[in-house]
């Protein structure tokens, strides 16, 4: 199992060929009171980039991008009740959605922990 | 230092406070100003809906005008304002705005009279060209006095009264709309009965350098906490009070904006104020387009500049939109064609480029609160 981090503060936790997406403590803090988060459908494909979730804080609205390339397999619907679990629990019980990585190379392209704990300190 | 291209942000004389209180602060209005403390918007709406919040608006523009010899400086003002002015009885406060000659909007503000004065607050973005738009129009009927540096404070909620009340007796009994000059810890202020979340509450002028004092003496208190600008917007939004540059702008005229109410019978009938043939021709035929409350279904949130459409045609844009935390829901307002803006028709809203059914609906969304005796 590895967690690896995106530069928009996205984190895909990898396990076998599933990937876990949700965003970091960072952003969370970042965004304030997240009230509404939108998931995307079981089934759909996504690239790499693209934009598969929005994450509603009072202030604003935010796209989750996808970490990777992949299938959603899965998709958080108990934050359509709780929301706030993104605020508590960024990367437990606040995931968005889960993908059946198409391609697990795409992986090396993101950060590690360390890099990713480097690049929030250089944001100031 | 945080700078904008406009230069350096300005400080209102809460700035140090803000930071011992570990507010997150962002450029607002030319000023560096609290949007939220570390307990978060929905907490601080909460905790103003249920007891009391201050807030800092020491960046809005507050504005003295003194008739010169022989003048009126009510019937100086109102040839820019439609309210009625003249009327005012020392301690009245009213709520007007600055109109053009198109009947568009440049400002709304709050006047008071003292008796022997007007006491005004305009909003932070527009109180310079506001400046200067009365130093034109009425430098010969009044002295017109500037006081951008003193402090202002906004204390809000069903709490609000009992909090002040404890350090200025006076204002138990002050009614709505209403303003007088109370002594708060040795220091004269201007206490008006008045705010923009819908609820009870108080605005305090204070000297610039006793503002941080009186705060800190009302965060004493046990029923107040300190509010950002986040939770400002969304008590103002439920309680379906517009926001200057988004609600109303110099192409809204009071009649679309739904602000008829602040217009007396006598202006309606006399006019006498910037663009009143055109709002004199909305109130008899109507506008063509009204401000209206919408309900989304479902928690979507639709934005500011969200399409309004009806069977796939767009009727309006949404001016102001979110998630209304004393109702758990999302809630918007937003201009529509007069024909279409009956409560109950049926919308779309148009969220990150899909509809959203939603229903023209009533504002305010949440009950107002105002203390009237």
């Amino acid at each position: 199992m590895s967690v690896k981090y995106t530069n928009e503060h996205e984190w895909v936790r990898v396990e076998g060929d599933v990937g876990t997406i949700g965003i970091t403590n960072y952003a969370q803090e970042q965004l304030g009171d997240v009230v509404f988060v939108e998931v995307p459908a079981v089934g759909r494909k996504v690239a790499k980039g693209e934009s598969v979730a929005v994450v509603e804080s009072v202030k604003a609205a935010s796209d989750i991008y996808a970490p990777v390339s992949g299938e959603v397999v899965e998709a958080n619907a108990a934050l359509a009740d709780s929301p706030g679990d993104v605020n508590a629990e960024p990367t437990g019980k606040g995931w968005f959605f889960k993908l059946r990585l198409s391609d697990k190379t795409e992986l090396d392209g993101l950060m590690d922990e360390a890099a990713y704990d480097a690049f929030v300190k250089s944001l100031g | 230092m945080t700078e904008t291209a406009a230069g350096p942000l300005k400080r209102t004389p809460l700035h140090a406070l803000h930071r011992e209180l570990g507010a997150r602060l962002v450029p607002f209005a030319g000023y560096e100003m609290p949007v939220q403390y570390p307990t978060g918007i929905l907490a601080e709406h909460a905790q103003t809906r249920a007891a009391a919040g201050l807030f800092d608006v020491s960046h809005m523009g507050q504005v003295r005008l003194t008739a010169r010899p022989g003048r009126s400086a009510a019937k100086a003002l109102e040839a820019l304002v439609p309210g009625d002015i003249a009327g005012l009885q020392p301690g009245q406060q009213r709520y007007t705005q600055f109109t053009n000659e198109t009947g568009g909007i440049l400002d709304d503000l709050m006047v008071t009279s003292t008796g022997d004065h007007l006491l005004l607050v305009l909003n932070a973005a527009c109180k310079d060209a506001d400046l200067a738009h009365l130093q034109k129009h009425l430098s010969s009927a009044c002295e017109v006095e500037p006081m951008f540096s003193r402090g202002l404070l906004a204390l809000q909620g069903p709490q609000a009264a009992q909090a002040l009340a404890r350090l200025a007796p006076p204002v138990a009994t002050m009614k709505f709309m209403t303003g007088a000059y109370v002594v708060i810890d040795g220091i004269e202020c201007y206490v008006t009965r008045s705010g923009y979340t819908g609820g009870d509450g108080f605005e305090i002028s204070t000297p610039a350098d006793a503002a941080d004092t009186i705060a800190r003496k009302l965060l004493a208190q046990p029923e107040v906490k300190p509010i950002g600008l986040g939770a400002r917007d969304s008590l103002r939004l439920e309680a379906g009070l517009c926001l200057y540059g988004h609600d109303i702008d110099t192409t809204t005229t009071p009649i679309e904006a739904g602000l008829l109410w602040s217009i007396g019978k006598e202006r309606r009938a006399q006019g006498g104020f910037p663009g009143a043939t055109v709002i004199q021709k909305q109130i008899a035929e109507g506008a063509p387009r009204r401000r209206v409350g919408l309900l989304p279904d479902g928690k979507a949130i639709a934005r500011e500049g969200a399409e309004i459409a009806i069977a796939g045609k767009v009727v309006g844009k949404v001016t102001s939109g979110g998630f209304a935390p004393t109702l758990g829901r999302a809630v918007a307002m937003g201009y529509v064609e007069r024909a279409r803006s009956a409560n109950g028709t049926k919308v779309e809203l148009v969220v990150r480029g899909k509809p959203v059914p939603a229903e023209i609906a009533a504002m305010p969304f949440v009950k107002h609160a105002y203390y009237r005796g």
